[in-house]
């Protein structure tokens, strides 16, 4: 009996050993996989299986478990009732995706508690990261692009009046505070304010457009969250026929993602927007990120900004997995291996603030220009390198 | 042209062609509640086919937007026939309950199958030249698309009120809304009527479908996103009344329209407040039986 028991004993010890060598990480993906938004998450999701596919094996001899789930619609409620069955049923000890500010806002009593680092994708309200010390942004803020937009759009552009527009949700709020905080600290000033519906649903954007063409700014500063809203956006500003009037359409990159620009024609033509990425952008790592989407995708499918932060994201949890060895179990440690981490990839060179866990990267201000093979493409005005979220800097409203 | 009277304007152009979508796009679900007493949540689901099948049209087989609309709407009037004959009609006796339960599934299935196909990315199509810009009426320039709303509803509505009105067959949908048991009793196949009415009312769905592209872009899950509001147009307007669809239609696009210019913080609010107040001193809505 007793060599039974030794027996045993070895071989739970071998299990266990084995187990810390080769560890079988799981990794919780919650994104929007169906409504109106879906194509958000699908431009992420795609990044993620690439990334996957690709640099699963340097992982060796662990292996990943991506176990996906859908956010739902832009309230929070669906996100929430997913992560926690995530944490408590699937027992996943790293958490990535969320498209939508309201689900990481709705998360952060249930990440507090279950202590479950959760790495945004894409959420982008300021304040979302000072909601749990579990939270490592890898995308933006809203006060990314908008921030040094209210300057640039003054200083260079030539907006002496703005009008704003934005979808009436809180990254909404948050990049058209940002903008006209900049915006006014230049000199600017900002005519008129629009909030334009809530975000589940397209709104008929043309009387949102003839007001602004009454008002007649030099301007128009539209957010809106990506996706269908910005072709119904651009549909709207085309035929209201604001460019004709002279009201110059800027915002931040959602304005135009690059798997929609194509179908945008020529009311985009003109459009300058402030962003981290652009499928134009010349940098080797994004070369190899778009061939290899192309060959995975297809030619006719370009990854957008989404999906350029999408990439950086898991390319971040790999190198957490590398760097902890397989052992996610100490929450603490998982967050303090993101801190300072750092990459070239597609967007450039990037880097997680250790003090804020948010993104540290570089803006450009881009053109949308007809190219001369007759497509849309966006033309670098301007880059300002290793922006912070100045929201966080200047401790505005609760990015105390 | 002082400028109150040209926001005016803008408002009352922009609201009339918003009108002439929700009333093409809910004239059929008014008259399948109305007539069939069925309540049909899948409405959307022919609307969003509509929309599809015009990006297949014209996107992949060159097809122009105008005829690309009419084979979408002839054709998913036909298709729905047969929706109609083996599944609408076992539940026309059954409760609401069900009736929602079977439709509200079908959409959902039309949502996931047109995703498998579609893709969930918002699709758009290539318009003709002289959609795509203005038309200049002397006194002032108004998008042509918006136009081509405007002058299309007119027309459909035209065509309608002489169908109902005026026709034979018109005259027996009357009946059958009316009383269906007078109305079979003298004959009239009601059954068949049923048939008929629902496929126009499925097809004038997916013309609007195909006309709301250009509004809010296509996805799948157009056919329950704005479900509800065709649902506020039939319930304001009345159910089985044309005359109460075409008002309720144009009360709702212009109010609305006409908020979001002048009050945009207050959101969606003038919709749902319109309904409450139409409901509250007509609770069957402007031209329904009480």
């Amino acid at each position: 009996m007793r060599i039974f028991r030794w027996l045993g004993l070895a071989a739970l010890a071998l299990t266990v050993g084995g187990g810390a060598q080769a560890a079988n990480v799981k990794i919780g993906v919650v994104l929007p996989f169906s409504g109106p938004n879906a194509d958000l998450g699908h431009q992420i999701d795609k990044a993620f299986d690439l990334y996957v596919k690709l640099h699963a094996k340097d992982l060796a001899p662990h292996t990943v478990q991506i176990i996906k789930r859908d956010e739902g619609p832009p309230t929070g409620a669906v996100a929430k009732t997913v992560t926690t069955e995530l944490i408590t049923n699937d027992k996943v000890p790293i958490l990535t995706g969320f498209v939508f500010s309201p689900s990481a806002i709705a998360l952060a009593s249930v990440i507090n508690k279950a202590k479950v680092p959760m790495v945004i994708a894409n959420a982008g309200t300021a304040w979302i990261t000072n909601l749990s010390p579990y939270y490592v942004r890898l995308s933006f803020s809203m006060w990314h692009p908008a921030f040094p937009m209210g300057a640039y759009a003054y200083n260079k552009i030539g907006c002496k009046t703005a009008a704003v527009a934005y979808t009436d949700f809180p990254p909404g709020k948050d990049s058209v505070l940002a903008f006209k905080t900049a915006f006014e600290k230049a000199g600017g000033k900002v005519t008129l304010s629009i909030p334009m519906g809530p975000p589940n649903q397209v709104p008929d954007f043309t009387p949102f457009m003839q007001r602004v063409k009454d008002a007649h700014p030099n301007c128009l500063y539209a957010f809106i969250p990506s996706g269908a809203h910005a072709t119904g956006l651009m549909k709207a500003y085309g035929e209201v026929g604001l460019r004709k009037a002279g009201v110059k359409l800027i915002g931040p990159m959602d304005l135009i993602p690059d798997n929609k620009l194509q179908d945008m024609g020529d009311a985009a033509i003109g459009t300058i927007v402030m962003g981290h990425y652009a499928v134009d952008l010349d940098n080797a790592a994004n070369e190899a990120f778009k061939a290899e989407w192309h060959k995975t995708y297809g030619a006719n499918s370009y990854p957008d900004f989404m999906s350029a932060a999408g990439w950086d994201t898991m390319h971040a949890i790999f190198d957490t997995i590398k760097k902890l060895n397989g052992n996610l179990s100490d929450p603490l440690k998982v967050v303090a291996a993101l801190k300072g981490w750092s990459t070239n990839g597609p967007r450039g060179h990037v880097m997680i603030d250790p003090k804020t866990r948010d993104i540290v990267e570089d803006e450009h201000a881009m053109e949308v220009y007809r190219k001369p093979n007759g497509k849309l493409g966006e033309k670098i005005l301007a880059t300002t390198k290793a922006v912070k979220d100045e929201c966080k800097i200047l401790k505005v409203g609760r990015c105390k | 042209m002082p400028h109150i009277a040209n926001i005016a304007v803008s408002i009352l152009f922009d609201g009339l062609a918003y009108a002439m979508f929700l009333f093409i796009t809910s004239v059929g679900l008014s008259v399948t509640m109305g007539l069939m007493g069925f309540v049909n949540l899948a409405h959307g689901a022919f609307a969003m086919c509509g929309g599809f099948f015009v990006v297949t049209l014209t996107r992949s087989l060159g097809v122009a937007f105008v005829p690309s609309l009419v084979i979408a709407s002839v054709a998913v009037g036909v298709i729905s026939m047969p929706f109609e004959r083996y599944l609408y009609r076992r539940l026309y006796k059954s409760t609401d309950l069900e009736q929602v339960l079977l439709t509200i599934g079908l959409a959902f299935m039309s949502i996931a199958t047109f995703t498998y196909f579609y893709g969930p990315i918002p699709k758009s199509v290539p318009l003709p030249d002289w959609l795509e810009g203005d038309v200049n009426l002397g006194f002032r320039a108004f998008p042509s698309y918006r136009a081509f709303l405007v002058v299309l509803g007119v027309v459909l509505i035209a065509v309608l009120w002489y169908a109902f009105e005026k026709t034979n067959i018109g005259a027996k949908i009357r009946a059958a809304v009316d009383n269906r048991r007078m109305a079979e009793s003298v004959g009239i196949n009601v059954d068949r009527l049923f048939t008929l009415t629902f496929a126009v009312g499925s097809g004038l769905a997916a013309l609007g479908g195909a006309l709301a592209i250009q509004l809010f872009g296509l996805t799948p899950s157009f056919a329950v996103l704005y479900l509800v509001l065709f649902l506020i147009v039939v319930a304001v307007g009345g159910l089985g009344s044309l005359k109460g669809t075409l008002l309720a239609a144009l009360v709702i696009g212009i109010i609305d329209t006409g908020g979001k210019y002048a009050f945009p913080v207050a959101g969606n609010l003038f919709i749902y407040a319109i309904t409450v107040v139409v409901l509250l001193i007509k609770p069957a809505g402007f031209y329904g039986r009480e």
